[in-house]
This record gives structure tokens, C-alpha cells and sequence, in this order.
């Protein structure tokens, strides 16, 4: 497979007001993060509130644009395109958010919704693009009937499925999905996640799964990362970082995943110490040591650097092995 | 055991604008002493709805106990006055919310806030509410309680102001605790850790403990007994263990095997396909008449379609509402 994404190096900051007469403060919301994403492959991205996540996937669509380093598309950097130049790479990456309520305008038509992004893009002539419009209502499992109606007349699944079928539009190359199914019922969920699968296959769809579930992402992804605070501490097959975990936090955070088994009411593995710190004032070295049973002073001092370990994966810890 | 919380009949009506519908139809359930009920089910199910009606905070007129009883310790809080009902919540029944900012005053400090609950139930005076209180935070695992104990509820975490939740729910020793989506607002680590604080605490107190959740993981992990709920009725209720090793409702058996939770084997490839409960969950006030679960069902018949199957004891202990019953694993 080759490279559709390349990620380098990058980093985001904000700066944050901390009071009247304080001085603000900045926040590296992302630091550091390189990663890529082979064409038709799904790379999970996990990590708890606060670790980056969603940042990484903004600056990807450029909604935001990274301090330092460089997002490769197709081998183009466009990190720093202009809204223009861009035009052309904007119809390879698309988005679909959390809450379709956010991200549908709710007075738009149905397909009016789905047709903008081909309107926008000078794309066919009415006739067609009404008949790709149709198309692509029935292959996210909308009836063209529905086209007429306005996002309040769908349900949240469907309204998903609406944005899906217009992140589609385009025939982009990567997806980038920002917790697509966490704000579902539990009952709809497993359908978009196999929508999400099925239309992977067909298109030879890339995705960036960012998400907290991590059994959604286990059962999507190829490959996961694990971030903490800004950064990547894990990244490698999926089989290695679940079942193979070789970074402390890894470990952490797979333990602490609730399982359908009631056998686990008495026999619990042991649960982490600690709050994950504040951004502002993140630990000196490997930002998980104050919370790690494995911490020595290296990892006071050092900030660990990716490397490769057993498992496969690219860990970030001066201990894996 | 006999139960100290039970429910019978129990029936909440809903009025909207120009809809009238039942949001809790016909619930009979019943609490022990030391024993977690989990109410499973989604949005809209009912579930939420059970607990506020228990507490008696309903959002009235909107929404009303048309039918039923609710008797604890020989009262019945479906028709107790409100003073009644004030000497009993917060008191002999504690309770948690999802968002611990909907039981924390944000103008109040943390530790007073719930010092001034054991003054007005347990009549402390103020360095007596303040010595328990700072035992509770300590019980609660609050790092550094005497610090805390003055913080504001804006300063401190997600997870800390959860705690304090749980030390203000449990500081009246209470009989009777309802935990409404507890952990479902906080990250993985921290409801691993305020999961575990809650099944010791709730143990070494003995409540007997209502859970309200979506989370099938979280309630295998904590619950002794389940009663699944769909479109404001339940549909099956039995333990832990037996609900997992062999549901027999096609709604519970579809839920468990379609959610993608963590294996921890590779026995599932990547990209396989999930099984899928078709439709989405019905509208409360356009249900139809036999069966809720019908339209999404794939073992309905005609029968389902006209008749509402009753919740009935398919096997000692275990009760199911359907008339084809998913057949048991063993």
C-alpha cells in the first residue's frame, strides 16, 4: 500500500487567557505528532478528553494550521496552501463530525446538503448532479424520497448517514472522522460503523478514526495511535497496541476499558493513579511518569523518544522492551 | 431477602404541547439490601424517568405518576407529601448524577456544601460536620482532603467533582442509593477509578443501589441484577451472570452482540461486519400496539403485532417480555 498521508512533526498551540493581570498562557495542545496513512487504510486515533485528538484531525482538513510541521497529502505538502490552492486537495480529505446537529445546516434541504460540495466544485450539470445526489442517498441507506426534507425530520442515525453521503460527494481519498459514532444510541451504532466499513471497501476510502471508544476503534482500525497529553506515546497493528500494549499508558488504558464480563466483577485488574496533569503545566520529561509504576529518574529528566519494541509497535518510554 | 425498595406498577405519563404518551409504562421492580440493580437501556427507553419518579423529582406538570407505588420503609413515595419527601432524599435515599454540577452549587465551596447536608439531617453542628466531611473526602479518595474541603467546585477535575458527588450522596448513610449515568460523562481512567470507589463504598455502606446506565460494560463490571428497558417498559430482568451467559429477549440479545467492546483476543477480524439491530428506536407517542420491539425484530410473527407480550418468568429468575424468546445457550 502506499502513502496517501504523511504527517510531520506537527504541533499546535494556544494561547489561553488566565485571568484579568495574569499573564496568558500557552498550551501545546499538539506537540510533536508524525504519522501516516496508507491508501484504504484505517488509522485509529484514541486518547481521553484534552490529549489532542481532535486537534490532529482539524489540522489535517485544515480547519486549523499546524505552528511547525508539515501535513503531506499524495506527497504535497498543504499545511500552508492557500485557500485557493488548496481548492483541488480540499476534494480529497473529507470530514464527518460527532454531532450531525453541528454540522448540517438546518434549513438546507436534504439534498441540497449532499449536492453542495458538487456545486461548489463546478461538478455535472443539474440532471447530474441530482441523479450522483440519488446515488448517494441510496448507498448510505437514505430513500431519495427523503431528499426533500430538512436534517430536523431525520433521526440521529440517519442525519449521520446524510453526512457520510456528503463527505462522499467528492470521491475523497481520506476521511477524516471525529467520534462518528459516540453521540448515537447504542442500537444505531453498529449500523454506520459497518456503513463506514462497507463504503471503505468500495470507495478504497482512507480513514482517520479519531475516537475515545476504544472497542469502536479496535474493530475498525488497521493500525491505532495512543496519544497523551499532545503527544504520541503508541502506534503500531492494532493487535499489538490491544492486545501487546508496551506503553505503561497503553497498558492503563486498556484495563480501564469496562468488558461485557461479569467475571471481571472479582477479579479486577489494578487501576491507574492519579488525574492525567493539566496541559499548562505539563510534567518535566515523559509526561505520563508521575502516574507510571515504572517511572525512574530518566524519566524525570528525558522526554522519551518513539521507538520501535518488541510488539512491533513505536512506543515512547525509556522502560518498553 | 426482602427488598427495601419496591416498585409496583409504577406508570409516568408525559405531556408535550399537544402529545400525551407514557414515558414509563407498568414497572415492577424491587431493590435488597447490599444488591446493585442496574436499569439498562437507551435514550427515550425510561430509565432516567424511573429513577426521577422515585426521587419524586419529575419535572411537574410536564411529567406525572399516573399509576403505581413506590414503598420504601412502609411509605410510599408515589404519594408522600413533600415533606416527607424532603426528610427522606439527600437523607435515606443519596443520589448521583451524571453531571456533578447538577448537585453541586458552583457559589459553593465543596466542603461546606456537603457539611451543610449532615447539619440539617443529622443535626452536626459545624466542627462535627466538618471532621465527617473530611472523612467522607478521604473515603471517597480525595487526595489531600483538608486543602479541598475549601476549593470551589470550578476548581477541581471532572473526576474530583464526582467524588464529592459520591461523598454528598453517601454522607447521611443513606438506605437507599440511585446513581443515575455516573461515569458516563469522564474519561476511561477516571471511570475505571470512580467505579471502584463506588462498588467499595456502596459495599461497605450497604445500600441497596439503583444503577441507571447505556453501558452494558460498566454494568457487567458492577451489577448484580439487570432490567433492560425499552420504550418505557422492561423487557428482561435477571443476574448478572445470566443475562450475559444467556439473553433471551431478541432486543438484549441484539445489543450485546452488536456493540464493538475491547477483545481481548484477535478472535474477531478487523472489518468483519457487525451484527446489526435494524431500525431506530420507536417514538414513544406512535408505538405500536403489540410488541415495542417488533418493527426492528427479526424473530416478530402477526402475534407480536396485535399483542404486547407480558414480562413473564421464562426460568427461575429470569423474567422476559416475548412471546419467541431467544433460545437459552445451555
Amino acid at each position: 500500500m502506499s502513502t496517501l498521508l504523511d504527517v510531520k512533526n506537527i504541533a499546535k498551540r494556544f494561547t489561553v487567557s488566565r485571568g484579568l493581570g495574569a499573564k496568558p498562557a500557552t498550551v501545546h495542545a499538539v506537540d510533536d505528532v508524525s504519522f501516516t496513512i496508507s491508501h484504504g487504510e484505517t488509522l485509529g486515533l484514541v486518547g481521553e478528553s484534552g490529549c489532542g485528538k481532535s486537534t490532529v484531525g482539524k489540522m489535517i482538513v485544515r480547519l486549523l494550521e499546524p505552528d511547525e510541521g508539515e501535513v503531506m497529502l499524495a506527497g504535497e505538502p498543504i499545511s500552508h496552501l492557500s485557500h485557493r490552492a488548496m481548492r483541488p486537495f480540499r476534494r480529497k480529505v473529507q470530514m464527518v463530525f460527532q454531532d450531525p446537529n453541528g454540522s448540517l445546516d438546518p434549513r438546507q434541504r436534504a439534498g441540497d446538503i449532499v449536492e453542495e460540495p458538487l456545486v461548489v466544485h463546478g461538478i455535472g450539470n443539474a440532471a447530474e448532479r441530482r441523479a450522483r445526489v440519488e446515488n448517494l442517498f441510496s448507498r448510505v441507506g437514505l430513500r431519495p424520497d427523503q431528499m426533500t426534507n430538512v436534517p430536523s425530520k431525520f433521526s440521529g442515525g440517519q442525519r449521520q448517514r446524510l453526512a457520510i453521503a456528503r463527505a462522499l460527494a467528492l470521491n475523497p481519498s481520506l476521511i477524516v472522522a471525529d467520534e462518528p459514532v459516540s453521540a448515537l444510541d447504542v442500537s444505531i451504532q453498529a449500523q454506520v460503523i459497518n456503513l463506514m466499513s462497507d463504503i471503505q471497501r468500495e470507495f478504497g476510502l482512507a480513514y482517520l478514526f479519531v475516537a475515545h471508544d476504544l472497542g469502536v476503534v479496535q474493530h475498525i482500525s488497521d493500525r491505532v495511535a495512543v496519544m497523551y497529553l499532545g503527544r504520541i506515546v503508541e502506534i503500531g497493528d492494532t493487535s499489538s497496541v490491544y492486545l501487546r500494549p508496551s506503553h505503561p499508558y497503553t497498558h492503563t488504558l486498556m484495563d480501564a476499558v469496562p468488558r461485557p464480563d461479569p467475571a471481571r466483577r472479582h477479579h479486577r485488574p489494578a487501576i491507574a493513579r492519579g488525574e492525567v496533569p493539566s496541559p499548562l503545566n505539563p510534567p518535566s520529561g515523559c509526561a505520563f511518569h508521575p502516574r507510571c509504576p515504572m517511572a525512574t529518574y530518566i524519566c524525570r529528566q528525558e522526554r522519551p523518544l518513539l521507538r520501535r519494541v518488541a510488539s512491533g509497535a513505536e512506543v515512547a518510554c525509556h522502560h518498553a522492551e | 431477602m426482602t427488598p427495601l425498595l419496591s416498585i409496583e406498577g409504577l406508570t409516568v405519563e408525559l405531556s408535550t404541547g399537544d402529545r400525551n404518551f407514557e414515558a414509563v409504562s407498568d414497572i415492577t421492580l424491587a431493590v435488597a439490601r447490599n444488591e446493585v440493580l442496574a436499569l439498562v437501556g437507551e435514550s427515550g427507553s425510561g430509565k432516567s424517568m424511573t429513577a426521577m419518579a422515585i426521587m419524586r423529582l419529575l419535572p411537574e406538570p410536564v411529567a406525572d405518576i399516573v399509576a403505581g407505588t413506590i414503598l420504601f420503609d412502609g411509605i410510599d413515595l408515589a404519594s408522600a407529601s413533600e415533606a416527607a419527601l424532603r426528610g427522606i432524599r439527600g437523607n435515606r435515599i443519596g443520589l448521583i448524577f451524571q453531571e456533578p454540577m447538577t448537585s453541586l452549587n458552583p457559589s459553593i465551596r465543596v466542603g461546606p456544601q456537603v457539611a451543610e447536608v449532615l447539619r440539617l439531617h443529622k443535626g452536626l453542628d459545624a466542627v462535627n460536620a466538618r471532621r465527617r466531611v473530611e472523612q467522607l473526602f478521604e473515603q471517597v479518595r480525595i487526595p489531600d482532603p483538608r486543602r479541598r474541603y475549601d476549593d470551589y467546585p470550578h476548581q477541581m477535575s471532572g473526576g474530583m467533582r464526582q467524588r464529592v458527588v459520591i461523598a454528598l450522596a453517601l454522607a447521611c448513610d443513606p438506605d437507599v442509593l440511585i446513581a443515575d449515568e455516573p461515569t458516563t460523562a469522564l474519561d476511561v481512567t477516571t471511570q475505571a477509578q470512580i467505579l471502584e470507589t463506588f462498588r467499595d463504598l456502596q459495599a461497605s455502606v450497604g445500600a441497596a443501589t439503583i444503577l441507571i446506565t447505556h453501558d452494558l460494560a460498566v454494568v457487567a463490571e458492577t451489577a448484580d441484577r439487570i432490567a433492560v428497558m425499552y420504550a418505557g417498559r422492561i423487557v428482561e430482568e435477571t443476574t448478572t451472570e445470566q443475562l450475559f451467559a444467556s439473553p433471551r429477549h431478541p432486543y438484549t440479545h441484539g445489543l450485546l452482540g452488536s456493540i464493538p467492546h475491547v477483545a481481548d483476543t484477535d478472535a474477531t477480524r478487523r472489518g468483519d461486519r457487525l451484527p446489526e439491530i435494524a431500525g431506530t428506536v420507536p417514538a414513544l407517542w406512535a408505538l405500536p400496539p403489540g410488541c415495542a420491539f417488533e418493527p426492528r425484530c427479526p424473530r416478530a410473527s402477526d402475534r407480536c403485532l396485535s399483542e404486547r407480550p407480558p414480562l413473564a418468568e421464562l426460568a427461575p429468575g429470569h423474567k422476559t417480555a416475548c412471546w419467541h424468546p431467544v433460545e437459552t445457550a445451555a
